[in-house]
């Protein structure tokens, strides 16, 4: 006699402890096992592209940083790398290396927070999270140290930098990089080797390498299904081509190996970090560019790696002070669409493990 | 298991906020801002270069070179303190402020006027201003294991 | 001497005092139980409920040192008034019924938690001797088995009575995780009745000459691990995870309601304590200390293991808590039973008693719950591979991937 059950829609609501900002999944739940989800966005659009229009190129520098405002200055960095582009400026050496070790740092300090974050939507009451946010307070000093404020920085300019490291900085980094490795390895050693996570992630929510490459993921998703595409390595932009750094990539494509992913990529950013600072050469720190820049027509597409994949600035630029049209090319909206193929027939526990796996900052989401 | 046991140990990473205070970097972009009307020209370079357009200023001609300033105002409950407009201002008159306790009752109390601008408690950070550096305190960091600005200038 | 031995057994000789001298001004026998019952249900009160708001503030307090911060330190000195200032704000809130919820069920789950918790503690024998438990029930263990599971019907009528999905899903893991918890939990228990040969809770810790811990490790281990779920603690508070069904069953519940969940909780982690000290710690027992302070301190050391417990692990999915407990915890139960009968037996045959010589019974015990778990775990325990289907399958889903593309999305 075979039991009639019946799904019944679950609302996962925009305010929620562990969506990562406001969003939405109408998730149709046969018992505990997901039918189908659906997920809604958009409760944080604040029509920054719209609102580019109306300002000057280095005015929207700001703007740049409240997209995924964890990591504010590789949103600087992507835009300001494709306003000189188009306008074919030529940024000094000195810059482009504080470049490198801000971006550095900065992917770093996400990768921290997303696997707090992580083991913290799996249930661990917070304990890992601290100890993450611990090792990125002494970043984020860092950070404050060089210019000004501890989460929205705006330190990129169209050019270079807005301003050099004070003398402090460079010794309290090398100790920094000098602990991280420790840190690293405890907690690899004391999160890989335990059952529970174990349990909980290996051979969940597996995305299949044809699947990422089709639905356009990117980032630590993509490495994780055993693809090898790095943007540092594969269209080298700054000074990437003068280091000497592996990209770890996964194998199964689940959730312990997104996770794994991104420590290892922990590891190789200390390691770029560590060549940056030895091969910084003085020099200026910012391009001469006039105050009302007018770049010439024409439109351009400029991307990085960021910490969750390609983030690309296309700009069209009709000649005068401000841009014509600004599209950025969003990486965490694209690797949440396959939320729904990889997540059908896992059960709602798995469905938290999995989302925090995308590891999303709904700034860039919504935009 | 065994390293939380060892974390219960290690000593506390927390500052007893308000009793003890951090050392701010000396570049803070504070939520203030400081305005010397002795360098001011009036020339409002520094409302054209905000995003939001939060400063207001008016001028009137006093004979001579420079504008006489009637009425300068920041908005700073629109002010994301990006400090583009301290950047911009060709006189170096200039400066955002240490503060980062500016909350106010209600958003009209919000707008910083001539005289608290112009007021000598306002204390001057060097973001932008990079002569200023020299003579203030050091930040405290937390990778020196420095959580309270008495242990400023102590190695952990 | 004599006031030291007063000193050491506070409550036995408190009440035993207190019923001689009422035997003495000749009352109706009648009434002087009755009279003794109510002091015995005010002492018991006075210690049960400042040392539930002892637990509270400590948790927060001992966790937090885990996470290298000091906790809460602001109302009152070291923070010690936080538990009054929680009961003052719960007291002063609104009570929320939601509209089309069952009211009746709604109003009676959290009394029904909250009594069941308390009831066990008549038991509890907190002094030497006869008047050492508040009601030394010659079945006591028994009693505390059988109230222990009337807390799966509070939490039942909770998520159902709360007319939301968070609170149902929350309530039916609940319903499952609990009642496949008690099994091992009472096998466990069984281990212990079979070398003491009495049900009763006084005559369970005077016959401790060796820690029951010593002569039962795999007794205590599934005893604990089935007592941490019984309260809903981590690694296993999935009904209550507040990463994904926000606060589980008591979702709805808000004000003087939700204390009695809070504290219901509390005073079955302090029940938990008190139990696991009597079997397997040896209860009061112990050298110097007076007696009521060795049974203070222990039950503060299983308390404080509890809370690191909760302090480190990730919590596991229901259907591997299922997994766990029939494939894993049971058959070890069952194992643990047969032996500790075997060698009860063998040692009577042998050594007239086990109390005389149990250092070979403590060695064998010991390596063969070592072989056992390490062999258990090879062979029969796959954690994620434990799947409980709540429902049909349909094609596709036996793997987890894909689904089916006919299935209606409503």
């Amino acid at each position: 006699m075979e039991l009639k059950t019946q799904p019944f829609v679950l609302n996962i609501g925009p305010s929620h402890p562990s969506t990562h900002g406001v969003f939405r999944m109408r998730v149709v739940l046969d018992g505990e096992v997901i039918v189908d989800l659906e997920p809604m966005f958009g409760y944080l659009h604040r029509g920054i592209e719209k609102l580019a229009e109306g300002r000057t190129y280095t005015q929207n520098i700001p703007f740049t940083d409240r997209f995924d405002y964890v990591t504010s200055m590789l949103n600087n960095l992507a835009y300001v790398q494709a306003v000189e582009k188009l306008a074919g400026i030529k940024v000094p050496e000195r810059a482009e290396y504080l470049r490198v070790i801000m971006a550095e740092m900065m992917r770093i300090a996400k990768h921290l927070l997303a696997i707090g974050f992580f083991t913290s939507d799996l249930g661990a009451m917070m304990t890992p999270l601290l100890y993450m946010w611990r090792e990125r307070e002494k970043l984020v000093d860092l950070f404050e140290m060089v210019c000004g404020q501890r989460l929205t920085y705006n330190y990129m300019r169209i050019g270079g930098v807005s301003g050099d490291i004070p003398p402090e900085f460079l010794p309290a980094l090398k100790k920094f990089l000098k602990e991280m490795p420790g840190f690293v390895d405890e907690y690899d050693q004391l999160l890989a080797t335990n059952e529970i996570l174990l349990a909980r992630t290996k051979g969940i929510g597996v995305l299949p390498a044809d699947l990422a490459i089709n639905c356009s993921c990117s980032g630590p998703m993509l490495r994780a299904s055993g693809v090898k595409w790095d943007i540092r390595k594969a269209d080298p932009y700054l000074v990437y081509d003068r280091f000497n750094f592996d990209i770890p990539i996964g194998t199964v494509g689940d959730v312990y190996d997104r996770y794994r992913v991104r420590i290892e990529e922990i590891r190789q950013s200390v390691r770029i970090l560590e060549q940056a600072i030895e091969q910084l050469p003085q020099g200026d720190i910012c391009a001469k560019v006039p105050n009302l820049l007018r770049p010439p027509k024409g439109e351009t597409y400029a991307r990085i790696e960021s910490q969750t994949g390609e983030l690309g600035f296309y700009l069209v630029s009709d000649g005068s002070i401000a841009p014509y049209r600004w599209r950025v090319r969003s990486p965490e909206l694209l690797n949440l669409t396959v939320l729904r193929e990889i997540s059908r027939g896992w059960k709602i526990a798995d469905l938290m493990a999995i989302f925090s796996s995308i590891d999303i900052a709904l700034g860039e989401v919504d935009r | 298991m065994a390293l939380t046991l060892k974390h219960l140990f290690r000593k506390k990473v927390t500052t007893q906020f308000p009793e003890k205070r951090l050392e701010t970097s000396r570049r803070i972009r504070g939520q203030q801002f400081v305005w010397r009307s002795d360098l001011c020209t009036g020339c409002a370079t520094c409302a054209k270069s905000c995003p939001h357009g939060i400063i207001h200023i008016e001028t009137s001609k006093n004979g001579g070179n420079k504008y006489l300033v009637d009425k300068i105002e920041f908005d700073i409950g629109r002010c994301m303190f990006c400090g583009l407009c301290v950047e911009a201002c060709p006189y170096n008159a200039l400066y955002m402020g240490q503060s980062y306790e500016q909350g106010r009752y209600s958003r009209i109390l919000l707008w910083a006027d001539k005289e608290t601008v112009m007021s000598p408690d306002n204390k001057m950070s060097a973001y932008g201003h990079p002569e200023m550096e020299a003579d203030m305190p050091e930040q405290t960091l937390l990778v020196y294991g420095q959580i309270s600005k008495d242990t400023v200038g102590k190695d952990d | 001497m004599n006031h030291w031995y007063y000193f050491v057994d506070l409550f036995a000789k408190v009440r035993t005092t207190f019923v001689e001298w009422l035997q003495s001004v000749n009352l109706p026998s009648s009434l002087i139980i009755f009279i003794d019952s109510i002091i015995g249900i005010t002492l018991l009160i006075l210690i049960v409920f400042p040392v539930v708001m002892l637990f509270t503030w400590m948790e927060r307090r001992f966790i937090a040192r885990f996470q290298l911060r000091p906790g809460p330190n602001r109302c009152g000195p070291l923070g010690l008034f936080y538990p009054i200032a929680d009961g003052i704000k719960l007291l002063t809130k609104e009570f929320i019924m939601p509209a089309k919820g069952d009211k009746l069920i709604h109003w009676i789950a959290p009394v029904i938690l909250f009594f069941s918790a308390l009831m066990i503690f008549a038991v509890f024998p907190i002094g030497k001797g006869e008047m050492g438990a508040f009601s030394d029930l010659n079945i006591g263990i028994l009693y505390i088995v059988a109230i222990g599971s009337l807390a799966v019907i509070g939490i039942f009528m909770a998520g159902w009575g709360s007319n939301n999905k968070y609170s149902l899903i929350g309530a039916m893991r609940g319903v499952a995780q609990l009642i496949s918890y008690e099994v091992p939990m009472v096998l466990a228990i069984l281990g212990v009745v079979l070398i003491v040969g009495s049900l009763q809770m006084s005559e369970l810790v005077s016959k401790q000459t060796v820690p029951f811990i010593l002569l039962q490790p795999l007794g205590f281990l599934i005893y604990f691990i089935g007592a941490m779920t019984e309260l809903n603690r981590s690694p296993m508070d999935m009904i209550e995870a507040d990463s994904e069904i926000v606060a589980g069953y008591f979702t709805e519940y808000s004000g003087m309601k939700f204390a009695m969940f809070y504290i219901g909780e509390y005073i079955n982690t302090l029940a938990v304590a008190i139990i696991a000290t009597t079997l397997f710690l040896s209860g009061w027992k112990g050298p110097f200390l007076p007696v009521w302070l060795w049974f203070v301190v222990k039950v503060l050391a299983v308390f404080m293991f509890i809370l690191w417990t909760r302090a480190t692990l990730i919590r596991l999915r229901i259907d591997q808590v299922m997994a766990f407990s029939w494939k894993f915890l049971l058959p070890l139960a069952l194992i643990n039973v047969f032996i500790t009968a075997a060698e009860v037996l063998a040692w009577q045959e042998w050594m007239s008693g086990w109390e005389s010589f149990p250092w070979p019974f403590i060695f064998v015990n010991f390596a063969i719950a070592g072989a056992l778990i390490f062999l258990w775990s090879k062979l029969f325990l796959n954690l994620g591979g434990g799947r409980i289907e709540i429902g049909p399958i349909r094609a596709g889903y036996s793997q987890g991937y894909g689904a089916d593309p006919q299935a209606p999305i409503s």
